[in-house]
Order: structure tokens, then sequence, then C-alpha cells
């Protein structure tokens, strides 16, 4: 193990490195830990400029209460979760079909489809940005949720195809070319077969996707305007917009538009970082 | 039996892949491969997003030639492109940091990879209050040791920079994390017989580590050179490429034109894309060259 472990080290090293831990952690946190405590604070903290000292009163549920009932960000948390999940499950769905056909098959093209969908990741969205609000308008979804679903669903299944390709490689192939000779249908392979074994790609892609998604800001504001259909990341921008100088509620909003993901991570940690080491450090 | 059936008898194991291809293909070539041959064909046309197009050749781009702010977008792309790399050494040494065995230290690690997990609006938000001239934690300290206050979002020297600092923070939090899987599979027995032989220290990350990291540091590279040309988000919190277009990035000036409040400018906004566009594509290529190595030395 490198550096060394500080168990064999000297009692001071280990002493310092007790220490050492914690501050770092809440230096590095500082920010955040700023805006956590800002979310509490009365109005009248703000406008006595009291943002860095103790707090004089704790006004949890006052502040988070007023953000969901003076605003509409409960409109605009409920059209992220109403983007992202069916994204997530589409992206997915799409994606393990890909991935199981590139893993699977030989055939002549095989990886220059593969290399299509990989290189698509990396675009800039810019590129992008013209013609996908125009395709959106012909499509009647334009300003709704379903231009950014259909679009996350497009642009996630590169990534994902990526994913899932690689992992069903790593899979025992004996196992399908036994089931081949056994006489078993292509389509009955993917679902009784392979499936079932790519539960922890399915697993990492879920939460990863799930972030990517969540977080995304361009896309919400090129394709959607207004409360009706925008996503929480595009609707905490317009609200710093409305709410001047009313940093404790923004800071709320901040906080809940933070921590879905968050959850996320926390719960399905190990999942999270296989996926987003693409695969490619074990 | 039908033409149909019989096609589908004789070339069952040539059609499945396509069948089970077929779904994503669609997806992907409808929303990214045909638009990017759009955007390069708009970028030849004078357009407002919703009347006629009109033909007007190179001339946007002999425009962009002409275009201050689109150098000085040009040139913080740059900036934006070196500073991110930092993240790389930066998140190596905090991974360096964290990988011990003591007790909670996988509540540490996962508390230290929080920046990455936020969107970047909020964090975008919260670097805007740290720099605030009258309140922001920056200029307290700044005052403490007592120095005048910057307004760092406000000023054309530091705004670039200031904004560059924020995107670094979730960035060095996921190499940090590229890093740790790494350090992870690095082979103890090469340590231990290189600290028989009595290397220590940096000799040892230079020459025994870090080539076994090698795998970690090329998604590191990677993902943060994307990440660099991709920065839209900060700057749209942040600044919206202010003062006077001085934190402009390409990413971010080809949204404002495409979609001016004098009008839109879809062509011209296609021109700039259409650069980046190829900036990324070196990157891409080298991404797909080196994957391509590696399949074929399988």
């Amino acid at each position: 193990m490198f550096p060394t472990p500080i168990e064999k080290t000297s009692p001071v090293i280990r002493g310092a490195y007790k220490v050492a831990l914690p501050v770092a952690l809440l230096l590095w946190l500082l920010p955040l830990l700023a805006v956590a405590l800002t979310s509490v604070r009365s109005a009248a903290d703000i406008t006595s400029g009291n943002y860095w000292g103790w707090p004089t009163s704790f006004n949890l549920i006052e502040n988070y209460t007023a953000i969901f009932t003076n605003s509409p960000l409960a409109a605009y948390l409920l059209n992220s979760f109403k983007v992202t999940i069916p994204a997530v499950l589409g992206a997915i769905a799409l994606s393990s079909l890909t991935g199981f056909a590139l893993g699977i098959y030989k055939f002549r093209s095989n990886l220059f489809v593969f290399f299509l969908f990989v290189a698509g990741n990396f675009i800039p969205f810019q590129i992008l940005m013209v013609p996908v609000r125009d395709l959106s308008i012909q499509l009647g979804v334009y300003n709704s949720i379903y231009a950014l679903i259909l679009f996350h669903i497009a642009f996630q299944t590169g990534f994902c195809t990526l994913f899932m390709r690689n992992f069903i490689r790593t899979l025992p192939f004996d196992l399908i070319e036994a089931a081949r000779i056994e006489g078993v249908s292509d389509l009955r392979i993917f679902w009784y077969v392979v499936l079932p074994l790519m539960r922890p790609a399915l697993a990492a892609l879920s939460v990863l996707v799930f972030t990517f998604v969540w977080n995304d800001y361009f896309w919400a504001t090129v394709l959607t305007q207004g409360a009706h259909a925008q996503p929480i990341t595009a609707g905490i921008k317009s609200l710093n917009g409305e709410w001047i100088a009313a940093w404790h509620l923004v800071s709320a909003g901040s906080v809940v538009a933070a921590l879905p993901p968050v959850l996320m991570f926390f719960l399905m940690q190990k999942h999270f970082i296989a996926g987003l080491t693409l695969g490619a450090v074990k | 039996m039908s033409y149909v059936t019989r096609v589908w008898q004789d070339h069952k194991a040539a059609i499945t892949p396509w069948l089970f291809l077929l779904p994503g293909i669609l997806m992907f070539a409808i929303y990214i491969v045909i638009p990017i041959f759009q955007s390069i064909a708009i970028s030849f046309y004078r357009w407002d997003g919703l009347g006629e197009k009109t033909f007007i050749g190179w001339e946007n781009y002999r425009e962009l030639m002409r275009d201050d702010i689109f150098f000085t977008a040009l040139q913080n792309n740059v900036i934006w492109l070196v500073l991110y790399l930092l993240a790389l050494p930066a998140g190596l040494l905090l991974a360096l940091f964290l990988n011990q065995t003591t007790r909670g230290i996988r509540i540490y690690k996962s508390l230290f990879f929080f920046p990455f997990v936020i969107s970047q609006v909020v964090v975008g938000l919260v670097f805007s209050w740290f720099y605030d001239p009258s309140f922001g934690l920056f200029n307290t300290a700044l005052m403490k040791i007592g120095l005048s206050p910057i307004a760092v979002l406000a000023d054309e020297r530091y705004v670039t920079y200031g904004v560059i600092i924020a995107g670094l923070w979730p960035q060095i939090a996921y190499c940090m994390i590229l890093y740790l899987t790494g350090l992870n599979a690095v082979d103890g027995e090469q340590i231990e017989a290189a600290r028989l032989d009595n290397v220590r220290g940096w000799r040892m990350l230079w020459y025994v580590i870090l080539p076994q990291l090698r795998p970690a540091t090329f998604i590191a590279l990677v993902v943060t050179v994307i990440g660099a040309l991709r920065s839209f988000d900060l700057i749209s919190i942040m600044t919206g490429g202010g003062p006077w277009g001085s934190s402009q990035v390409l990413a971010y000036y080809m949204y404002e034109q495409a979609f001016s409040e004098y009008g839109f400018r879809m062509g011209y906004g296609a021109a700039i894309a259409v650069v980046l566009f190829a900036i990324m594509l070196i990157y891409i290529g080298f991404f797909l060259a080196k994957m391509y190595r590696d399949e074929k030395g399988r």
C-alpha cells in the first residue's frame, strides 16, 4: 500500500493525521457548510450582515416552508423527477440492447458503431443546440418535459453503451455459447442469461445517469422556459434572480436541488464509483 | 414461405445484431449524429431561427476573424484547459492523503467527493457568494489580513481565474476518486519489493506508483479536458460572460449569440460551435486512437 499505512508510522505522525483529516475536510467543504448554515438563518441575519457568525436564530422550518409555499420550487422539483426517471430508464433500456449487440456479436462494422457511440459522448453540446431545438419544435415537444426526456435518452445512450458493452465483454462467453448450442433464441439469451448478469452494471449506470440528467442545466435552459416544464437547476437560477439578497431562501433552494443526487450517491456509493471510472480502472 | 420470412431465415445471424442496435442507433442518429452535420450546414447561413435561411458562404467565419470577443473566448478556453489540468496532480495528492485504512476513512472519502455530485448551478452560486465584495468569505478573509477587498467577478483581470477555481473544486474531487480507485489496484508486492530496495517517497511515487496509475491518469486527463472545453454552467451562473465579455468561453458565447437579445443569430452561433467542435475533435481522435490500440491488443 502506498503511502505507508498510518498505523506503521510514528505516534506523532499518526496524531497529526488524525487532526489533519477533519481540518482538511472542513476547509474543503467550507463553501457547502456556509450554504447549509445560511439556509437556516433568519432574514434579520441577512439584512444585518451576519453571514459568517453564529445564526441569531435557527429558521430551518420557516425557510424551507417558505421556499415551497412562496415559489414554484415544488413544481421545478417535480419536473426534475419527471424528466430524470424516464430518461434514466430509457437510456438504460436502449443501451442494454446496443451493449448486448456490440458485446456479443461479431460483425464487420461492430467497432465503427461502438466508436460512434463513444465519440458522441465527448462532443460539445453547442454543436447540437440549434438543430435539437429546431427538431423539438417540429416534434411539438419544445418547452415541455418531453423535449428534455427525449434528448437525454439519446445522449446518455452513448455513454451507457460504452459502459454496457465493456461490461458484457467481461462476462463468461462460454455460457452464452452453450445456450446458443442448445438452440435458445437470441432474445431469450439476452433476457434470461445476460440481463440477470448485468445487474451491477445496471445499478451503476442508473445512479450515474440520474446524477448527470438531474444536474443538467444547459438543455434545461435551451429547451424549456417557465415553471411548468423547467427542472430545478434552471429553476434555482431564475429564483436567484427573483430573490435578490434573500440569500437564506436561495441557499435553502440550493440545498433542495442538491439533495437527491447526494442521497443517490450515498445510498449507492459503490456502484456510483464503478460507473465513474468507465470500467477502465478496476 | 413469404419473401420476408425467407430473407430472415437465410440471414438471421447477420440481421440479429442490427435488430438489437436499431432503437439505440435511431435515437442516437436523430439527436446526435445528424444534428452535427446540420449545425455545420447552418453555419453557412444567416438565420434568425424562424424565417428564411440566407446562404452567405464563409461570411460567418470571416466575421469571427474580426470579432474580438471570439478571440477572448478562445484565449479563455486555453486558460481553462491549462489550469484545469491542475486537477490531476491536486486530485492525486488528495487521493494519496486519503489512501489509508484508519477508522471512518470511507466516510471521509465520500465527503471529499461531494462537490462532484452536486449541480454546477449550486457550485456557481456558492462561489458567487464566496467572492461577493461586501460580505463574501474571500474578502472577509482578505480584510482580516489587512488587504483591501477585490471584486473578483467584476474585475476583468481576475474573473476568469475566479470561475476556473470554482470549476476546479468538483473536478479535483472527480480526479481524486479516479486515483483512489487506481491506488486500490496497485500491486502491493511491487511496493514491498521497492521498499526492500530502499525506494521511498517521491521516487517510489514516480517510478513505482505512477506507472501503475496510468489507466486512471488517462481517464482523468480525458474527462478534465472535456470538462474544461464544455464549461458553460459556471459562466452562465457566475458572470454571464462579463464584465464586457472578459470571461467568455466558446460554449457560452455560442449560446449568447444564437439567442442574442438583439435577434437570434443561429448561423453565427453555429459557426462558433463548429470551431469548438473542431477543437474537441482533436481530443476525441486521441481517445479513440488509444481505444483502438487497446481493442486490437486484446
